[in-house]
């Protein structure tokens, strides 16, 4: 073959834009088209190999891309005009720099010789975005394009991942200027060298302080997800008999039906585990970042244990609780370097003391079991998150909004593997759970995908029901319905002398015929000998979106619960007895 | 402590923002802040004084290192450095006066760069605590305005920042 034929392709910026994401792998992307990006929309249109997702709302789109990079672990891909529409996309943005997710924001921008003029719809998306992204760039020469397509996805998916935004003037993608296509193999920047495998003398100190523990805890968080690492820290935990909890990121990372799994820690952890935390010698902190919401007051945080701590993120190591062994790098390979370490030194920890750990643990567990009173006349929303596991074998996606519900689906659907908890854990944004499940559930159309959410978080994106029903998105909504913004409530309860301040929602819609408005199916549940029939026809039918409205117990609140100030194992174990 | 803060950072619009929204963001504060290109256009050296503990300055480079487009970074004030501020000061002079400002400017070893019938325009270079000294030993003069450029350092001996 002789390269003369090899003549690169003329496109227009418009054109390179949609061929350099289908070059990605791309398959679909999510979007609403305006003015800026109409050129864009019409070289999407003559071609078959990137598909367009039409939302409702430019949040639904950013929403959609970040679940499908949480569940496929690539990353999402955003489409929006300027002004209006890149604005609506900032709480989907945020969401996705918060919880570290992989996504590629592509914005329209209006012509350059406007920028600077408050043309219609002029925003400075760069500006606006600058605090909650992991990078943004604009395009200044349409030839630049595919080259920045690639950099875009680099950022995004290297390192810890994170959205970047691409901004877009339309004078970049005029259809009639044509430049030569070629999308770059690899890339490489001076100022950017994200893969970091560990450093083999710190692997070896934490290992052999792992080692020497006698109360030690393997505490795991959302980089292991991200860095696809659930199998090493599995095998590692099991050869070390050491027991294993996990973040609300990291639900899934180690399996929650294994006997050495002590529960989620944290603010509505499990008693046990933010006992084994509080009165550990060594914490093995795996990709997790001692986050507010796990360790509660820091000054008072696990007093006696020494900490080693592997994150990709330097920035993340010793931000708020110093770490005696940091390791830098991705988690990963460093787990692997620590097997093979282990490997080669046949060497376990001291039978006896950790022996006298497991005994102690066991009666820790004892103490609260995530057990949960029953009422008569209502249905318990921990009951029906446990048999909406039931029903689907445990082997569900299974995404949520944020608020009691989102607690209750996290103490109670037990994950056994990654990718399947989707919530939006760092900004705790409503309105997350429909169009995640969405996202979900078109890349992977034979799994079931589930939305556990509240009558608050559902309406902050119900519009979605309407493309759920234009693309056949057969998901199944759990509205967890409390007729509060429990979680507030809640909060109300136990500091405000339950003076609900507008935490009662009044008139709810009739989700049901909302529901069959759309085009969908809707079930009620008001008694708790509806539930199972309920779920038996929802799941039933398969490729329906069904939606379930589920009313539960208004008083419920969700325990345990730490209380605020103290140490991580001061808890609120329910609304009579404390620790 | 005062740390001074140098970093290499790609000359492209944007970067500097993103340095300087850092700052804000997280609380962090700049005493003074100076940029511009280096022998490589493609490359610009920021330097930056700040106040911190240890652990806020261990962050602060920390994050400087995640953005993008920072190529490198060196703490100065954690090994032998030099450091320079130039500042110009208007001063008004009466005749009587004259002589004594320029005596001090001497003392200082400042020049005289500009000159009216009625002020003088001097010009110091050094340390940030040279610059407040001379500004001190003023006193009595009437200061009309001063400028100052920032603090710029450089590692003494053989040690560099560079690519
Ligand atoms: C966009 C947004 N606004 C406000 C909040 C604060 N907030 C957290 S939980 C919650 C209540 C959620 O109510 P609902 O969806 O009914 O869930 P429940 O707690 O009742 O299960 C609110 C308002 C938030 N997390 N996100
Ligand atoms: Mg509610």
């Amino acid at each position: 073959m002789t390269s003369q034929n090899t003549q690169p392709e003329l496109l227009s910026g418009g054109a390179m834009l949609i061929r350099a994401l289908a070059d990605e792998g791309v398959e679909y992307v999510y979007g609403y088209p305006g003015g800026a990006v109409l050129h864009i929309y019409d070289a999407m249109f003559q071609q078959h190999q990137v598909k367009h997702v039409l939302v409702r709302h430019e949040q639904a789109a950013t929403h959609m891309a970040d679940a499908y990079a949480r569940a496929s672990g690539k990353a999402g891909v955003v489409l929006v005009t300027s002004g209006p529409g890149a604005t609506n996309a900032v709480t989907g943005i945020a969401t996705a720099y918060m919880d570290s997710i992989p996504m590629v924001v592509i914005c329209g921008q209006v012509m350059s010789h406007l920028i600077g003029d408050d043309a219609f719809q002029e925003t400075d998306m760069l500006g606006i975005s600058r605090p909650i992204v992991k990078h943004n760039m604009s395009v200044r020469r349409p030839e630049d394009i595919p080259y920045l397509v690639k950099k875009a996805f680099y950022i995004a998916q290297s390192g810890r991942p994170g959205p970047v935004v691409l901004d877009i003037p339309k004078d970049m993608t005029i259809p009639s200027q044509k430049f030569p296509y070629e999308y770059p193999k690899d890339i490489k920047l001076r100022s950017y060298n994200p893969n970091a495998k560990g450093h083999p003398g710190q692997i070896k100190k934490a290992l052999t302080t792992l080692l020497a523990a006698k109360k030690p805890v393997l505490y795991a968080g959302g980089g292991v997800i991200l860095g696809q690492a659930s199998e090493e820290l599995t095998v590692l935990a099991r050869k070390l008999n050491v027991p294993v909890t996990n973040t609300l990121m990291g639900l899934g990372a180690y399996p929650a039906s294994d006997p050495q799994f002590i529960g989620m820690l944290g603010m509505h952890g499990s008693y046990e585990a933010n006992q084994v935390m509080h009165n550990a010698d060594v914490i093995f902190a795996v990709g997790a970042r001692f986050d507010d919401r796990v360790t509660n007051a820091t000054k008072k945080f696990c007093p006696n244990a020494t900490i080693i701590h592997i994150d990709i993120d330097p920035a993340s190591i010793s931000k708020t609780i110093n770490a005696h062994i940091p390791i830098v790098g991705l988690v990963k390979p460093v787990l692997q370097e620590m097997l093979h370490q282990l490997e080669k030194n046949k060497s376990e920890l001291d039978k006896d003391a950790l022996g006298q750990w497991w005994q102690q643990i066991k009666q820790w567990r004892e103490v609260h079991g995530g057990r949960y009173d029953q009422s008569p006349s209502h249905l318990k929303p921990q009951a029906v998150i446990e048999a909406v596991h039931r029903h689907t074998k445990g082997d569900a996606y299974v995404t949520s909004d944020v608020g009691q519900h989102q607690m209750f689906a996290a103490q109670y659907y037990k994950f056994d593997k990654p990718n399947r908890w989707i919530n939006s854990g760092g900004l705790g944004t409503m309105g997350f759970g429909l169009p995640a499940a969405m996202g979900v559930k078109l890349h992977y159309p034979d799994a079931e995908v589930v939305c556990v959410t509240g009558e608050g978080s559902i309406q902050m994106n119900i519009q979605e029901l309407s493309t759920c029903k234009q693309y056949g998105l057969g998901v199944k909504i759990i509205n967890l319905n409390n007729g509060y913004l429990g979680m507030v409530k809640q909060w109300q309860d136990m500091n405000y002398d339950s003076r609900y301040s507008s935490s009662y929602m009044d008139s709810l819609p009739d989700f049901v015929k909302l529901a069959e408005a759309y085009g969908h199916v809707g079930i009620r549940v008001t008694k708790a000998e509806e539930l199972e029939p309920a779920l038996e026809r929802a799941f039933a039918l398969k490729d329906k979106l069904v939606f379930l409205d589920i009313h539960v117990d208004p008083t419920e609140h969700v325990y345990p619960m730490q209380i605020p100030g103290g140490a991580m194992n001061e808890m609120f174990l329910s609304k009579t007895e404390r620790t | 402590m005062r740390h001074i803060l140098s970093v290499l950072l790609e000359n492209e619009s944007g970067a500097l923002a993103r340095v300087v929204g850092l700052f804000a963001q997280r609380g962090y504060n700049i005493d003074s802040l100076t940029v511009a290109a280096t022998e490589d256009p493609t490359i610009s050296r920021l330097t930056l004084v700040t106040r911190g503990d240890d652990q806020v300055i261990e962050q602060i480079t920390k994050q400087l290192h995640k953005l993008i487009e920072v190529v490198k970074l060196a703490d100065l004030s954690e090994s032998a450095h030099i450091e320079r501020e130039l500042m110009m000061v208007k001063v008004k002079t009466t005749a009587e006066q004259r002589e004594e400002v320029k005596r001090c400017a001497d003392i200082f070893r400042g020049q005289i760069i500009d000159i009216t019938a009625n002020t003088y325009t001097i010009q110091v270079v050094g340390t940030s605590d040279k610059l407040e000294a001379f500004i001190q030993a003023l006193n009595g003069t009437q200061i009309l305005e001063t400028v100052r450029s920032g603090v710029s350092g450089i590692s003494r001996g053989e040690r560099t920042l560079s690519l």
